[in-house]
């Protein structure tokens, strides 16, 4: 799923501009499960917003409203008498979910209150991990389920280089080197040979270097 | 011949060829290129100039390469994949055969969040591995990365890096036979001062007869005291400093520890020329370029030999 951390506090803040009625809207499913901005953190950051607005001596009101998909039109489209009542949204949904409702409401001042960090998942509690760059064309099937374009630094696609040491990678002692993990996995199944062979360079044009990315499915179309 | 580079003339002859670095400056001035090649010249057969090393932003390596060939130190250019996509690569390549330079070392290069701009944006387009083919491909079938056919192909001595003390251990070979498959024509390793680990990964290469297919410079450094041999084998990913070697840069007298990592880097010279399929040394003095003439002295490496006959079997076909 999509991962997301809440921006810090005082940047929140400076985005409040002029509005007096904020109204704070969370997203009921990716930021929800990762504690970024579900209904809980919507929440919690109104109420930090207002103990500074009662310290500050200030006016500003805060609501809150937390939708179920904010990436969804139709679940989007319950908010509506909420944003129509505020002067600006601080929408705690990873970036889709700020620009769908930026969209969905064109005249409405929408701020991003989380900023979207990765594709990944929770390793244990507290503690989440990087596993898609969604590069636009799996290789999974080669390298045994691990990923490394999305989890090698240097997105290397011929195994490991002269910085891995002791299944690590050269930036740092808290990153595994994906190409170890790789050739753990290979060799444990088997098919060591297979990571002789050189991969010939990957065509980035499915990646976000081809430029913005649309799928278009003719047999759904209505 | 496949660039007529001395490099490759001094290698293609049996000689145990000799390389140093010189590492562009951090600014624009030549004078820099021009001392340090000073201190280069006629010890060893060519010299790596380094490609924004560490990730910190110096002079390009093929402006600073040619600048050294100006100097009359032939130059290795090295080209990492960290700052430039396929375009950029090959664009410089042409660049660099057209001005001269003969010898391209093909490298991953270290990642930026080491050097003095970690908030930049890496590319990585390619790995070192796919490098190497590109340069090959462009060089002896004369297409471009996108299959493209070019009149005048780049007459490049195509080298790679290997690091014998990286992980997974029993990779490292394997890795080198897919550099060699790829198309490198020498290797140039990581600093070695463990040269018993050397010396295993040297058997598994000539288990696969890889030091018959590619030649081997195994790279050496002068270590210049006790904090620097503990900083590298403690900080730096991939170079194994044995603790004897720490403790003999501990133990040098006062004033003494450069004199003590010059010897050190000798001895360890000494012992890799005796190692079957080690085609040379590639000594590598960062910022200390003025050790060169002592090391290749006391180690024996000069003078170095003049290879202006090429051997019949050698000599390259007329270029029409």
């Amino acid at each position: 799923m999509i991962k997301a951390q809440q921006k810090p506090f005082d940047e929140i803040r400076g985005m409040l501009g002029n509005a007096k009625n904020v109204l704070i809207l969370g997203c009921g499913t990716c930021v929800t499960i990762c504690f970024a901005g579900g209904e809980k953190e919507v929440a919690i950051l109104a109420s930090l917003l207002r103990m500074a607005e009662d310290i500050d001596n200030g006016d500003r009101q805060f609501r809150e409203h937390t939708v179920k998909r904010q990436c969804e039109w139709e679940f989007l489209d319950g908010a509506a008498e909420e944003v129509k009542n505020a002067d600006l949204v601080v929408s705690l949904a990873c970036g889709i979910g700020v620009q769908a409702t930026a969209q969905r409401y064109p005249d409405k001042p929408v701020v991003p209150g989380v900023n979207t960090s990765f594709l990944g998942l929770i390793l244990e509690q507290g503690i989440w991990s990087e596993r898609c760059v969604a590069c636009g064309n799996c290789v999974l099937d080669k390298t045994g389920g691990i990923c490394p374009v999305a989890r090698c630094s240097k997105s290397l696609l011929n195994g490991p280089c002269g910085g891995s040491v002791g299944g690590k990678c050269e930036i740092s002692p808290e990153v595994d080197c994906a190409w170890q993990l790789i050739h753990d996995k290979l060799t444990a199944a088997g098919r060591a040979e297979e990571l002789e062979e050189i991969t010939p360079p990957k065509d980035w044009r499915t990646s976000q270097s081809g430029g913005p990315r649309k799928i278009v499915r003719e047999d759904l179309r209505v | 011949m496949k660039s007529g580079s001395n490099l490759e003339k001094v290698l293609a002859a049996g000689h145990f060829a000799a390389t140093a670095e010189l590492g562009p400056p951090k600014s624009a001035d030549p004078a820099v290129i021009r001392e340090k090649a000073k201190f280069l010249k006629g010890y060893v057969d060519a010299a790596n100039i380094t490609d924004n090393q560490t990730a910190i932003v110096r002079m390009s390596s093929v402006a600073a390469a040619y600048l050294a060939l100006v100097e009359g130190v032939e130059p290795v250019a090295q080209m990492t994949c960290r700052d430039r996509n396929r375009i950029m690569m090959q664009s410089d390549i042409l660049g660099m055969a057209a001005l001269g330079i003969k010898n391209l070392l093909c490298l991953s290069g270290d990642h930026q969040t080491f050097g003095n701009h970690p908030g930049s944006k890496n590319v990585y387009d390619l790995d070192s591995i796919q490098l190497v083919q590109m340069v090959k491909n462009m060089r002896d079938d004369k297409k471009f990365q996108c299959g493209e056919a070019m009149d005048v192909e780049p007459r490049l001595f195509i080298g790679a890096a290997a690091n014998p003390f990286a992980d997974p251990f029993d990779f490292r070979v394997v890795r080198l036979g897919k550099k060699a498959a790829a198309g490198a024509d020498f290797i140039q390793t990581q600093l070695v001062y463990d040269v018993d680990k050397f010396a295993r990964w040297m058997e598994g290469v000539r288990a696969r007869g890889l030091h018959q297919r590619v030649k081997i410079l195994a790279g050496v450094g002068p270590i210049k005291s006790a904090g620097a041999a503990r900083y590298m084998k403690t900080k730096v990913a991939g170079i194994d400093v044995p603790d004897e070697v720490v403790a003999r840069m501990a133990g040098a007298a006062k004033g003494k520890a450069k004199e003590e990592g010059l010897k050190i880097c000798v001895e360890i010279i000494q012992k890799l020329k005796s190692i079957e399929g080690v085609a040379g040394v590639h000594i590598m003095a960062i910022e200390w370029e003025e050790a060169i003439a002592e090391i290749t002295e006391s180690a024996g490496l000069l003078p170095r030999p003049k290879v202006d006959e090429v051997p019949a079997a050698e000599a390259p076909k007329a270029v029409s």
